[in-house]
């Protein structure tokens, strides 16, 4: 495993995150899409790594992907996303609640698709 | 240090404004067995990677060693936008006890997991198989990838071989081809569709 790309080590992680270590709410997964809200300017004391995350998310993006264009393990762009979405910076696309299973009719249409590839 | 955006290679690709929806399947199996390149034969975009600390519990019982240690896990995904509505995303993560806390937290919610395996080396997704089956409740299908030196097992013997329940669907795949590795996982998707978690309506 190539840990020299790894960018992440736990002081870091606390820092940028104001010295909490998990998201306000669980209701954020790695599939959880979410999108900019563009009415809203990042307050000015948001950092630049909020402020690129913002940026990124101008089109719906699942949490993972902005984790990985920004090179950030998912558990602190969790944190960093629950708490744009708290200043109003941030909206959750994704319309499903937390921990609430796909229900057989999204199946459905997921299979639809797939057929159709 | 640098800026994370300055390596940052890869134009993000944003899903159509349509997409208001995704779920996911767990791409599992032991190191080596095709998981990435399930995940790139399918993915409309190139697969993507994020790594995680994590604390695991070490092997074994060194009285001289501390019992817990931090690794870093790599995981892969790529997505497949299966309807204007629904975007499919595939993770792929090393399934082993010790990355339990990682998958875990990815399980959850999962519509199922695609589980590989590599018929020269079976017993390594023994553990990853009782992961699954003990300490999750989420549908899978056992995934038989054919490498060109595999030695070509009929799937009711391999099914046997893995003390697979009846009902858990086995199916052979090139993890290169995309037809092949999109089979999977409407076997997969098929085969949740019978459980009884999933048969409420809830869009
Ligand atoms: N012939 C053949 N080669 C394959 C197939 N699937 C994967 N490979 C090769 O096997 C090697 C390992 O595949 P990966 O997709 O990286 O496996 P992985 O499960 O992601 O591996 P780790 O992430 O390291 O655990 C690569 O060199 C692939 O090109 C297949 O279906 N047929
Ligand atoms: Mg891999």
């Amino acid at each position: 495993m190539d840990t020299e790309e790894y960018r992440d080590h736990p002081v870091r992680s606390y820092v940028l995150t104001s010295g909490r270590a998990h998201p306000s709410r669980n209701t954020l997964r790695p599939e959880t899409l979410v999108r900019a809200v563009e009415s809203r300017p990042v307050l000015s004391t948001a950092g630049r790594l909020e402020r690129e995350l913002v940026q990124l998310c101008r089109g719906t993006l699942a949490l993972a992907e902005v984790a990985a264009y920004l090179q950030l393990p998912v558990s602190l762009v969790a944190v960093m996303v629950s708490d744009l979405v708290d200043s109003g910076n941030l909206t959750i696309r994704s319309n499903h609640q937390a921990h609430v299973l796909p229900g057989k009719d999204i199946l459905e249409k997921i299979l639809d698709g797939l057929r159709k590839l | 240090m640098d800026s994370a955006s300055s390596d940052r290679t890869a134009p993000e690709q944003h899903l159509a404004p349509t997409v208001a929806r995704s779920v996911k399947v767990l791409v599992v199996g032991a190191f080596g067995v095709g998981k990435t390149t399930l995940i790139g034969a399918v993915s409309e975009i190139d697969p993507l990677r994020t790594e995680e600390r994590i604390t695991t519990a070490s092997v074994g019982i060194d009285p001289g060693q501390p019992n817990k240690e931090t690794t870093t896990v790599a995981m892969d995904f790529g997505r497949i936008t299966v309807t204007d509505e629904i975007a499919l995303y595939l993770f792929g993560t090393p399934g082993q006890r010790r990355f339990w806390d990682l998958w875990a937290g990815l399980a959850d919610g999962a519509v199922g997991a695609l589980v590989m395996i590599d018929t020269r080396n079976l017993e390594d997704s023994f553990e990853v198989l009782d992961q699954l089956e003990l300490r999750t409740k989420i549908p899978f299908a056992v995934v038989v990838n054919q490498f060109p030196d595999s030695p070509s097992y009929p799937l009711e013997r391999v099914r046997a071989a893995l003390d697979l329940l009846p009902e858990t669907p086995i199916v052979e795949c090139d993890a290169r081809d995309r037809p092949s590795s999109v089979l999977t996982l409407i076997t997969l998707v098929e085969h949740a569709m019978t459980f009884p978690v999933f048969q409420k309506v809830n869009a």
